[in-house]
C-alpha cells in the first residue's frame, strides 16, 4: 500500500478515492469535469432567472446571455411600497422558523422514543405518521379552512404553520429515527456507566453525533415551509400576514394578460440568495465541525 | 415515557391531516346536486350515492382520463425517481469530497431546491418557450409545451432539477457519519473507488438513501404544481392525478374530486408498501436495536469476567 | 431480512386500514350537508360599515384611488382592498373557498364576465338592482355579460374585446389599401405582403391557440364571425352545425396551409404580442392590453408606428368579438351590503370611470367616454375598440363553465393538432356540451 493512504485527511470524505499516485492526475481531472457538470447543471437555470431578473420587462424575451440593457427596474419593482414584499419575507421567516424549531423538537423525541426505547405499536405509529404524507395536498385546504375559519385562525401564523408541520414532522421523524438507529448504542451506554443520566446522554452524546441528520431535516423543512403556497393563500387574506410566496403570486403585469415574469424571477432571486447564504454559513459551522468530532 | 415524546406530533397530524381525510371520504360518498331549479338557481343538497363516484372513475371518457392520469403520475414517478436518485447519490459524493470550495458547491446544489416550485415552473415554462433559451441552445424547434413526448421531457427535466439536491442533501449526512476507519480498513486491503462505493458506501447509506427516495416518491405520486404551471392544466401528456382532483373540485364536483383525493392515497400508500416491502428498509431500527443491545450485553460480560 | 419484511407490511398496511376503518365509522357524524342559505330575488340591501373589496392587483394604481376617494368621504364605511393573486384560476378558487365557508370577509368581488351564471347559480353573490347602477348608459352587451337569466348580477366594471392589428408599412408596400375585412381577403392581402423581400420569413396570422382560456376565445369567435355561435340563446350547444365547422376549420386550415406560424399552437396573449412586436406575423388577433407596448419608441418594439388596428375579419364581412372584462358584485355573506352597494354604485359610474382612464388603459364600460376627444387622442384605438365591443359576443352563459371552456379547449385543441378531424371534433364538443347542459 502506498502512503497516501494512510495520511491523515483533512475532511472526512466517504467514498473519496486515494488512488496510487500515478493516477492521480488523470483521475483528478474526470473527477473535477464532473463536479463542473453538476455545477452546470444546478445553476444555469438559475443564473437564467438572475439573467431575465436584469431585464427590463420590455426586453424579458431576450435570449441574450448578459442581460442589455442592464436594469434593477424588477427588484425595485418588488419593493414596490404596494406589495409589502419585505414584511412578507419576514412572515415567511417566522412561519418556516417555528415549523422548523417545532418539527425538529417533535421529530427529535419521536425519533429518539422510536429508536431507542421498546414499546409495542412501534412500526403502526411509524406507519401512521408517514402516511400523512401520502394524502394530496390540494384536498386538504377545503377542510381545513373551514376548520381554521370555525376556530378564527384565518389570518394567524399558525394557520400556516400546523399545516406545513404535516410534511416536516413524517419527513424529521423517519430521517432522524433512520439516523439515531445508525448510530451506535455503546457510546450512550459508555456515557451512562460513566455517571450520565439517561437525559445527559441524549444531550451530550447521541444529540452531537446525529447533528448533520438534524442539520439537514432542519435545511430541508425550512426550505420547504419557506416555499409552501397553496395553505398559505388560503388560509391568509391580510397582508400584514402573507408570506412571500402568496406575495409573489400577487404580483401582477402591466396588464391583466402580462405575465410579470421580471418581477417574478427577480422575487426568485430574493428568497433564494438568503436561503443559500444561510447553509452556508451554517454548515461550515455545524456540519464539518461536528463530523470532525465525530469520527474521533 | 414513549407515549409522552411521541404524542405531541401524533396530535397535531391527527390535526391536519385525520380531519381532512375522514372529511374527504365522507365526501366522496355524496354528490352535490348539480340540476338547476326553475329560476335557475342550483339546487342545494346533496345525497349519499354510496360507491358511486369510485365506480365513475373507472367508466367511460373519466375513466379513460383516469387511467391516463394514472399512468402519467406513475411513469413520472418512475422516471424522476430513479434519475433523483442516481443524481442525488452523485450529488452527495461530489459534496463529500474534500477540495477547495467544497462549501459553495453544497451551497450551490441546493439552490434549486430553494427556488420556491411556483417561481421554477415558471422559469422553466420560459426556458422552454417555442423561442426561449432550450431551443435556441440546442437549435431546435421543439414545442415544449404542446402535447406531445417533448412535454413529459420538459416535466421530468424540471422536476429532476428541482428534487435532485433533496436526495443528495439527505445521503450526504448518512455519509458522514461513516466512519473514516471503515474507508481506511477497506484501503489498506486494496479495495478501490468503486468497491469501497459499491461495499462500504452504499450499503452504509442504504436505510438513509430508502426514506430519501420513499419520501420523494411520495412526493412525485403527487406532483401537481410543475406541470400545472409548466406545461398547463388539461394537457392529456402531463396530467397527473393530483391534477385531476384539482380540476373536479374547482369543477365544484367535490364528490368526485374527493373520490380521486382518496384513490390517489391508496395508490400511495400501496406503492409505499411495494416499495418498502421490496427493499426491505429496516427503519422502525428494531432488530438493530435487539443485535446492539445483545452486543452490548456480551461485551459487558466480557469485560465483567 | 426475512424476519422484518411482514412487519413492513403490517406498517403501512394497518396504518392505512386504521385511518380508513376511522375515516367510514365517523363518516355518517360528519359535517351534515352544507345548506345554502336562501337569497330573496329582490334582495335588500342592508347594514352599513367597513368593507372589504376583493380583487388582483390593479398595477396601474386607478382602483386604489377610486376606494382612496370614497374613503375620504366614508370615514365609517372604509373600503379595504384585499389582493389575490394574479392568476384568474386561483382568484376563482379562493372566492369559492370563501363562499363556501360563508366567509363575511369577502364583500365586493371582482369576477371576470364568464364567471356571472356560475356564481350567481350558486347564490355566491346578490341581485342587484339595475335603476341604481347606470346600466342604461353602458354599453349593452357588457351589461348582458353581467347578467344571468334577466337579473343582473354584476356591476360592468371595465370590458375588453378583439382587436385585429395589422402592419400598415406592409400593406402599403404590398399595395393593399385597406385592412382586410374579411378572412379571403386577409389570405390574398397575406399572399402580397409575403411576396415582399422584407417580409420574408415572416407568417400571416396569429391568434391564441394554447389549451387556454384564450383558445375557447378564438374558437368563439371563429364560429360566430362564420355566423354560428357556440350555445344558443337557450344554453344548447349549436356546434353541430355548418357555420361552426366553417369556423374552426378556418383555424385548422390556418396551421395546415402555414398561414399560421406552427408554434402558435403555443401562442398565449403575451407570445403573440411577442410574435407581432419581433415583426413575425403580418396580422395578429388580440386584446387591446398591447397596443402601448406595441407602440413603445424605447427600441424594444421593431412595430412602433408602423401597425393599427381594425375589426376582426370575419367570414364575410366584420368578424364577432367575444366580450371580457371584469365586473363587480356583492357578497351575500356580508354584514354590511348597503355599504356595499353604495360603494359598487360609486365605483362603476361614469365619473369614476372617467378619472381612472386617467391611469388605466382598460376599457370602460360608457360608450361615451369611447367618442371623448380628449380620450381618443390618448387612445387612438378606442374607436375600433367600441366597434368591437358593440359587435361582440359573450361567451357561453352556463353555470358550468368551468366544465364548458374545458370542453371547448380539448375538441379544438384536438382539431388544431391534427388528432381529430374537424368533424369529429365538433361531434365530440356537441356531445359534450349537451351532456353538461342537461345536468
Amino acid at each position: 500500500m502506498t502512503t497516501t493512504a494512510l495520511k491523515p485527511r483533512t475532511a472526512p470524505a466517504a467514498g473519496t478515492p486515494v488512488p496510487a499516485r500515478r493516477k492521480r492526475s488523470w483521475r483528478s481531472y474526470s473527477v473535477y469535469a464532473g463536479l463542473a457538470l453538476i455545477f452546470i447543471y444546478c445553476l444555469s437555470p438559475f443564473y437564467w432567472m438572475i439573467v431575465s431578473s436584469l431585464r427590463r420587462t420590455a426586453d424579458i424575451f431576450d435570449n441574450s446571455p448578459l442581460p442589455a440593457p442592464f436594469s434593477v427596474e424588477n427588484y425595485v419593482k418588488v419593493f414596490d411600497g404596494s406589495t409589502m414584499f419585505g414584511q412578507a419575507l419576514l412572515n415567511s421567516l417566522i412561519v418556516a422558523g417555528v415549523t422548523t424549531v417545532a418539527a425538529l423538537v417533535m421529530g427529535i423525541f419521536a425519533a429518539y422514543a422510536i429508536s431507542r426505547l421498546n414499546f409495542r405499536f412501534k412500526s403502526v405509529i411509524l406507519g401512521v405518521i408517514i402516511a400523512t404524507s401520502m394524502f394530496p395536498g390540494i384536498s386538504v385546504v377545503v377542510p381545513l379552512l373551514r376548520f381554521f375559519s370555525d376556530i378564527g385562525w384565518i389570518n394567524t401564523y399558525q394557520a400556516m404553520i400546523v399545516p406545513n408541520l404535516s410534511f416536516a414532522i413524517p419527513l424529521a421523524v423517519w430521517n432522524l429515527t433512520t439516523f439515531m438507529k445508525s448510530l451506535p448504542f455503546d457510546l450512550e451506554e459508555a456515557a451512562m456507566i460513566d455517571g450520565c443520566t439517561k437525559w445527559q446522554a441524549f444531550r451530550k452524546v447521541l444529540l452531537p453525533l446525529a447533528a448533520p441528520g438534524v442539520f439537514t431535516t432542519a435545511i430541508l423543512t425550512f426550505i420547504h415551509s419557506w416555499n409552501e403556497f397553496i395553505i398559505a393563500l388560503s388560509m391568509v387574506n391580510d397582508p400584514q400576514v402573507q408570506t412571500a410566496t402568496v406575495a409573489i403570486s400577487k404580483f401582477t403585469g402591466a396588464t391583466e394578460f402580462q405575465a410579470p415574469f421580471g418581477e417574478q424571477m427577480a422575487a426568485g432571486v430574493i428568497v433564494t440568495v438568503p436561503l443559500v447564504i444561510m447553509v452556508l454559513f451554517f454548515q461550515r459551522r455545524i456540519v464539518e465541525g461536528l463530523t470532525a468530532g465525530a469520527g474521533k | 415515557m414513549a407515549a409522552l415524546l411521541l404524542s405531541p406530533t401524533l396530535l397535531v397530524l391527527a390535526l391536519v391531516i385525520v380531519y381532512p381525510l375522514i372529511s374527504a371520504v365522507h365526501q366522496s360518498l355524496y354528490r352535490t346536486e348539480s340540476g338547476l331549479d326553475a329560476n335557475g338557481f342550483v339546487a342545494e343538497g346533496e345525497s349519499f350515492v354510496g360507491l358511486a363516484n369510485y365506480v365513475d372513475l373507472f367508466v367511460g371518457d373519466s375513466g379513460e382520463r383516469f387511467l391516463n392520469a394514472f399512468s402519467n403520475t406513475t411513469f413520472f414517478t418512475v422516471t424522476t425517481v430513479l434519475l433523483e436518485t442516481v443524481l442525488g447519490l452523485a450529488l452527495a459524493l461530489a459534496m463529500n469530497r474534500a477540495f477547495r470550495g467544497r462549501a459553495f458547491l453544497r451551497a450551490s446544489i441546493l439552490v434549486p431546491w430553494a427556488v420556491p416550485t411556483a417561481v421554477s415552473g415558471l422559469l422553466w415554462r420560459w426556458i422552454f418557450q417555442s423561442d426561449g433559451i432550450a431551443n435556441t441552445l440546442i437549435g431546435s424547434e421543439i414545442l415544449w409545451t404542446a402535447e406531445g413526448v417533448a412535454s413529459k421531457v420538459a416535466v421530468i427535466v424540471a422536476e429532476v432539477w428541482k428534487t435532485a439536491p433533496f436526495i443528495g442533501l439527505l445521503v450526504l449526512a448518512g455519509m458522514q457519519v461513516i466512519p473514516e476507519e471503515v474507508y481506511e480498513a477497506a484501503r489498506i486491503d486494496g479495495a478501490g473507488w468503486w468497491r469501497q462505493l459499491a461495499y462500504i458506501t452504499l450499503p452504509l447509506v442504504k436505510p438513509t438513501l430508502l426514506v430519501a427516495v420513499l419520501f420523494r416518491m411520495l412526493d412525485a405520486l403527487r406532483m401537481f404544481d410543475l406541470p400545472f404551471v409548466l406545461i398547463g392544466p388539461g394537457k392529456e401528456s402531463v396530467e397527473t392525478l393530483s391534477m385531476l382532483a384539482w380540476d373536479e373540485s374547482n369543477q365544484l364536483r367535490y364528490g368526485s374530486a374527493s373520490a380521486f383525493a382518496v384513490v390517489l392515497f391508496l395508490y400511495v400508500a400501496a406503492v409505499a408498501i411495494v416499495f418498502v416491502k421490496v427493499l426491505g428498509a429496516d427503519v422502525t431500527g428494531a432488530k438493530h436495536l435487539r443485535l446492539a443491545r445483545k452486543a452490548n450485553r456480551i461485551q459487558k460480560a466480557e469485560a465483567t469476567r | 431480512m426475512r424476519q422484518r419484511r411482514p412487519s413492513w407490511q403490517t406498517v403501512i398496511t394497518t396504518s392505512t386500514a386504521l385511518v380508513l376503518a376511522a375515516a367510514t365509522l365517523t363518516a355518517c357524524g360528519g359535517a351534515a350537508p352544507a345548506s345554502k342559505p336562501s337569497v330573496n330575488a329582490a334582495a335588500s340591501f342592508e347594514g352599513k360599515g367597513p368593507i372589504n373589496y376583493v380583487s388582483s392587483r390593479d398595477a396601474s394604481g386607478a382602483a386604489q384611488k377610486s376606494i382612496d376617494e370614497w374613503n375620504a368621504t366614508h370615514p365609517d364605511e372604509l373600503v379595504t382592498f384585499i389582493e389575490l393573486p394574479d392568476s384568474a384560476d386561483q382568484q376563482r378558487q379562493q372566492l369559492i373557498q370563501n363562499a363556501q365557508i360563508k366567509s363575511d370577509t369577502f364583500g365586493v368581488l371582482n369576477l371576470d364576465v364568464v364567471w356571472t351564471s356560475e356564481f350567481a347559480a350558486n347564490k355566491w353573490i346578490l341581485p342587484l338592482p339595475g335603476d341604481k347602477l347606470s346600466v342604461d348608459k353602458m354599453i349593452p352587451a357588457t351589461v348582458g355579460a353581467a347578467t344571468y337569466r334577466d337579473t343582473l348580477y354584476g356591476a360592468p366594471y371595465y370590458t375588453d374585446g378583439a382587436l385585429f392589428y395589422y402592419r400598415t408599412d406592409l400593406l402599403a408596400a404590398a399595395g393593399v389599401a385597406a385592412p382586410p375585412k374579411t378572412w379571403d381577403e386577409m389570405k390574398s392581402a397575406c399572399k402580397a405582403v409575403l411576396a415582399l423581400p422584407e417580409a420574408a420569413g415572416m407568417s400571416c396570422y396569429a391568434g391564441q391557440f394554447d389549451k387556454n382560456e384564450g383558445l375557447t376565445v378564438n374558437f368563439t369567435e371563429a364560429v360566430a364571425s362564420a355566423g354560428g355561435t357556440v350555445v344558443d340563446a337557450e344554453g344548447k350547444p349549436t356546434v353541430d352545425t355548418a357555420e361552426a365547422k366553417a369556423g374552426l376549420s378556418t383555424l385548422v386550415d390556418g396551421f395546415k396551409d402555414g398561414l399560421f406560424p406552427s408554434d402558435a399552437i403555443t401562442y398565449q396573449e403575451e407570445q403573440g404580442r411577442r410574435a407581432f412586436q419581433d415583426g413575425k406575423v403580418v396580422f395578429l388577433r388580440n386584446w387591446p392590453f398591447l397596443y402601448s407596448s406595441l407602440s413603445a419608441t424605447d427600441g424594444s418594439s421593431q412595430v412602433a408606428g408602423k401597425f393599427n388596428v381594425a375589426s376582426i375579419p370575419g367570414t364575410s364581412g366584420q368578424g364577432v368579438s367575444t366580450l371580457g372584462g371584469r365586473s363587480l358584485a356583492v357578497s351575500p355573506f356580508t354584514a354590511n351590503k348597503a355599504t356595499a352597494l353604495e360603494f359598487i354604485t360609486f365605483f362603476t359610474s361614469q365619473e369614476q370611470a372617467l378619472k381612472r382612464l386617467a391611469l388605466s388603459s382598460r376599457a370602460p364600460v360608457y360608450a361615451a367616454l369611447y367618442e371623448d376627444p380628449a380620450v381618443v387622442a390618448k387612445r387612438p384605438f378606442f374607436p375600433a375598440l367600441l366597434q368591437s365591443v358593440n359587435n361582440a359576443q359573450p361567451r357561453p352563459k352556463v353555470v358550468q363553465y368551468g366544465a364548458t371552456t374545458k370542453a371547448i379547449q380539448e375538441e379544438a385543441y384536438a382539431a388544431l393538432t391534427g388528432k381529430k378531424d374537424t368533424d369529429t371534433a365538433l361531434a365530440d364538443m356537441q356531445a359534450k356540451l349537451t351532456e353538461l347542459a342537461a345536468k
